[in-house]
């Protein structure tokens, strides 16, 4: 029985079928997405941090409401992507929790400092790049309720991409110091953007299963090409250098050559020890024990007025 | 400190006039007024919206997936209830 279940259930995966919450599915297949959609959800909020930082620093109120903006829709891809994740049968509270606890992982990514203002403009540019080359394809997700949530985050994403690359344009078309800056971000932000792909396909265990479930299209160095390729015209643009020695055309291939990825800084971050995990985590703890008395007083307000409400209509029957 | 997690909501969105609600996800909100507010933030940040509904996803009653084929079977062979079924000559053009 087990078995043709197992069977039907690829078979209209293969058929590019959407499997919706209600629908049998593999038990394996429930807790790969769990895990993903609700680590994808805790990069968007933690995702939150380092760019927050800048918000009261912003150079000007134009720059000031655009990064308000970005912030409150990191925000709110957080809530579209909990609110996928919990159609899988867990409670938003069991997810913070894991993620409070460290068990739950976020993106590397937001475990590196934003030293300058032109880290704003870096990270628009290169970690939103570097998540919509992830995300695009993602909206074809064979969960129906995950593939729903990137179409709404895909469509938010052009926004973030192209008010950071505006950041980086001005500054590179700024004084000497100014552009200095955003080469200094971009050397910083390159590397780690590149390790957003994840691990070499090689050594990357689950990637079969996940493509055969049609959960992923692409593979996560066919991504972190893409990403390269799309990159260093962008870069010429701004008249910077990404900081890789190895860079360079490689016309039998059709796509850049690039270096070796530091493995090593990248599962050390991983493991917690980059130089801002203990302080991103500490900044959800808080906010989340913080916020307890108003989630109690808000649950106390509603049973008040609906008690309220209902002797109100008891007096009135009576 | 233990605290009740805020009841789960279904978010619906008409887009414009003229057209129905859309079913477009979910939040959590301790009242009905919460609900309606916070989905207005979370869901209609780019204008995506001119009104709103909110269903506590307790009250949400849904078919059975498992009984989709012997549910939806009933019209399943009744071709005869669409237009192309009746086969008429060319010359007639529209109808």
């Amino acid at each position: 029985m087990e078995i043709n279940l197992e069977e039907a259930f690829q078979k209209r995966i293969d058929e590019e079928i959407k499997i919706e919450p209600r629908d049998w599915m593999p038990e394996k297949y429930r807790k790969t997405l769990l895990r993903q959609i609700s680590q994808h959800a805790h990069s968007e909020i933690v995702g939150m941090l380092p760019e927050g930082n800048w918000i009261t620093r912003a150079p000007n109120l134009r720059r000031k409401v655009a990064l308000l903006a970005k912030v409150q829709d990191e925000a709110g891809h957080g809530l579209y992507l909990y609110s996928a994740a919990e159609t899988l049968g867990m409670t938003r509270d069991e997810m913070l929790a894991e993620l409070h606890s460290g068990k739950a992982k976020y993106s590397s990514i937001f475990n590196y400092p934003t030293l300058t203002w032109a880290d704003m403009g870096a990270i628009g540019w290169l970690v939103d790049g570097a998540a919509i080359m992830n995300q695009v394809p993602l909206c074809r997700a064979s969960y129906g309720p995950y593939a729903r949530a990137m179409v709404r985050v895909c469509k938010e994403e052009s926004f973030h991409q192209r008010q950071g690359y505006e950041i980086m344009l001005t500054l590179c078309q700024g004084t000497p110091e100014q552009k200095a800056m955003a080469q200094d971000a971009l050397n910083r932000w390159w590397w780690p953007s590149m390790m957003m792909f994840g691990p070499n396909d090689d050594n990357s265990p689950n990637s079969a299963q996940s493509t055969k479930w049609k959960i992923k299209r692409f593979s996560n160095d066919e991504l972190r090409q893409k990403f390269v390729d799309v990159s260093v015209p962008q870069a010429e643009i701004l008249g910077i250098t990404i900081p890789d020695a190895d860079l360079k055309w490689n016309e039998a291939r059709g796509h850049y050559d690039f270096g070796v990825i530091n493995w090593d800084e990248f599962n050390q971050v991983v493991a917690g020890n980059g130089p801002c995990n203990k302080q991103r985590l500490k900044a959800r703890v808080d906010a989340w024990e913080n916020g307890a008395w108003v989630r109690e007083a808000a649950v106390a307000y509603a049973e008040k007025r609906e008690k309220r409400k209902q002797n109100t209509e008891n007096t009135n029957a009576a | 400190m233990s605290n009740k997690e805020w009841p789960l909501w279904e978010v619906f969105i008409r887009a414009k006039q003229g057209l129905n609600h859309k079913h477009v996800g979910s939040l959590h909100a301790a009242d009905v007024k919460m609900a309606i507010e916070n989905a207005r933030d979370v869901y209609t940040r780019r204008m995506e919206g001119v009104s709103i509904w909110v269903v506590e996803s307790k009250n949400l009653h849904a078919s059975e997936p498992s009984e989709q084929e012997e549910f939806f079977d009933p019209a399943n062979d009744k071709i005869y209830r669409h237009p192309t079924f009746y086969i008429l000559p060319e010359e007639l053009n529209h109808m």
